[in-house]
């Protein structure tokens, strides 16, 4: 059945993109300073073989990164969670780490590895692995004390309380945090193909925006944007379909 | 009837002896027999489930001595069964998931566990069924009401035969009408199988349906002020809250409860 909160999503996008190409169209705003939705779309119908090409390969660059960050996020936020000592040591590095605009490590990584794929890659993992690591150590460090002294009082041993306890507790954490991260991770790969890509929609809009083309920028921008909402989707399935218990009799428990 | 519990002139304090604060538990001594189903009762914060913590072995003390079966307690013990005012059930198991948690990490259990399951799947199914819980096994925690979430908790406390049941305000947080229910839901469990009880409450009636002697505690830092036996027959019934024995009992532990508070 169709219901207005199902609705909703698509009458916003829907309305957002008809009081933009309102707004062009009365104003009579000029293409090279703000392209109307009709625009752009037609700079995407026009140039998607192009658009198409380098789609994928910022999709893939995306998910290698993003993969990693989960297998690396995973196994940081499990050690920082289930350690106070850990914890207290680390977590100053990592939020430091987490404040460094990742434009900057793009210049350092060029160096290291060269122009192209291997530092959009390190990119996207850089700034994706964040939420995952303080996602998973939070679900594992509010674990309920009485829960851990039931454990505990049953002679249990440290690992069975992590992982019969500790590690299903924190999927719900983890299982959000990968939502905000593959989006994020979109971003990491989209800013190092802009400052140093020979490839993927970085280096598509930097090259298009640079010959004024900018119906197609924006053409790269809805595209980049609809991975991620695709992406987002996706996670969200995964997320009710492994941890539906944390919400409470929602309708797909 | 032997002691299975002893505290001996124990003392408490959060972060250790030499810290600033006050004692939790100040020179508490008692004796504990097997079997026995013993109440605490003192005003909020007064350190009572400090006294669990300490007969458990998780948190040990700084001076006196505490020997459960004739031992010395140094180490966390591993044949209680604990519950509290939350019932803690983990929501992504099932009600039957969460009984057999105790069976699948006990020491005593967990090298015998993938071995006797279907065992201990009939025998955590009967304890269900002996607390009114046949044919919830399979729901979720959430699916469940606040009084069979606790009832829930009861069995996972008890499904390891543990020698050692310690209770902290376990029906605190539940209507009247609940609580009241699962005093004898407790009560006909321990009048079954006979185990040792630590019962941490503030409801004076609770106390004294359920024990077979209550322990005033006073407040901070937690000193045994008062002892006394509850020689009512059993199994008491919520219709025996009402005779003059329980009554006059509730009363005089009030009194006590108020000399306490007011001190």
């Amino acid at each position: 059945m169709i219901t207005p909160i199902k609705l909703a999503p698509w009458l916003a996008t829907f309305g957002l993109f008809a009081v933009w190409e309102l707004v062009c169209r009365l104003f009579s705003v000029p293409e090279f300073i703000l392209p109307a939705p009709s625009a752009a779309i037609a700079a995407l119908i026009e140039y998607w073989p192009a658009i198409w090409q380098n789609a994928f390969y910022t999709f893939w660059v995306t998910m290698v990164g993003f993969a990693l960050a989960v297998v690396f996020g995973l196994a940081l936020g499990l050690v920082t969670g289930a350690s106070a000592l850990v914890y207290s040591a680390i977590y100053p590095l990592l939020v430091g780490f987490n404040s460094i605009p990742k434009v900057a490590i793009v210049p350092v990584l060029v160096v290291w590895f060269g122009i192209g794929t291997i530092p959009a890659i390190l990119t996207a993992f850089t700034i994706s692995f964040f939420p995952i690591v303080v996602n998973v150590a939070t679900g594992l460090a509010t674990l309920e004390p009485e829960i851990r002294d039931v454990m505990r009082s049953l002679g249990a041993r440290k690992i069975d309380i992590l992982l019969k306890v500790g590690v299903p507790r924190s999927m719900p954490y983890f299982f959000a945090s990968l939502k905000v991260a593959i989006t994020l991770a979109f971003v990491g790969t989209v800013i190092s193909e802009t400052v140093a890509g020979n490839g993927g929609m970085g280096h598509l809009m930097l090259t298009a925006s640079s010959s004024f083309r900018v119906p197609l920028v924006f053409a790269g921008l809805l595209v980049i944007a609809a991975m991620g909402v695709g992406m987002y989707a996706i996670f969200a399935l995964v997320e009710r379909r492994f941890v539906g218990w944390a919400f409470r009799g929602g309708d797909t428990g | 009837m032997t002691a299975f519990v002893e505290l001996d002139q124990v003392t408490m304090t959060y972060g250790g002896a030499g810290s600033d604060t006050t004692p939790a538990v100040a020179d508490a001594s008692l004796t504990i027999n097997r079997g026995e189903f013993v109440a605490m009762v003192g005003p909020s914060g007064c350190g009572k489930s400090s006294l669990l913590k300490i007969v458990s072995g998780l948190m040990p003390a700084d001076e006196g001595i505490t020997r459960v079966a004739g031992e010395a307690v140094i180490r966390p013990l591993t044949m209680v069964g604990m519950a509290f005012q939350n019932a803690t059930l983990l929501p992504w198991r099932t009600t039957l998931e969460n009984v057999l948690l105790p069976l699948e990490v006990s020491r005593t259990h967990r090298a015998t566990f993938r071995r006797k399951k279907a065992e201990h799947i009939e025998a955590a199914r009967s304890l269900l069924k002996t607390v009114g819980l046949e044919g919830y096994e399979d729901h979720a925690p959430y699916e469940l009401s606040g009084g069979m979430q606790q009832r829930a908790s009861l069995c996972r406390a008890l499904i390891h035969a543990p020698d050692l049941l310690l209770l902290d305000e376990p029906f605190a947080a539940l209507d009247a009408f609940t609580r009241e229910e699962l005093w004898g839901v407790l009560q006909d469990l321990w009048m079954q199988r006979k185990f040792t009880v630590i019962l941490v409450t503030h409801d004076l009636r609770e106390a004294v349906y359920l024990a077979d002697r209550v322990y005033v505690v006073s407040k901070r830092p937690g000193r045994i002020v008062y002892e006394r036996p509850v020689p009512l027959a059993r199994p008491r019934t919520l219709e025996s809250t009402f005779d003059q024995g329980f009554v006059d009992l509730v009363h005089k532990l009030r009194d006590h409860i108020g000399e306490v508070r007011a001190s």
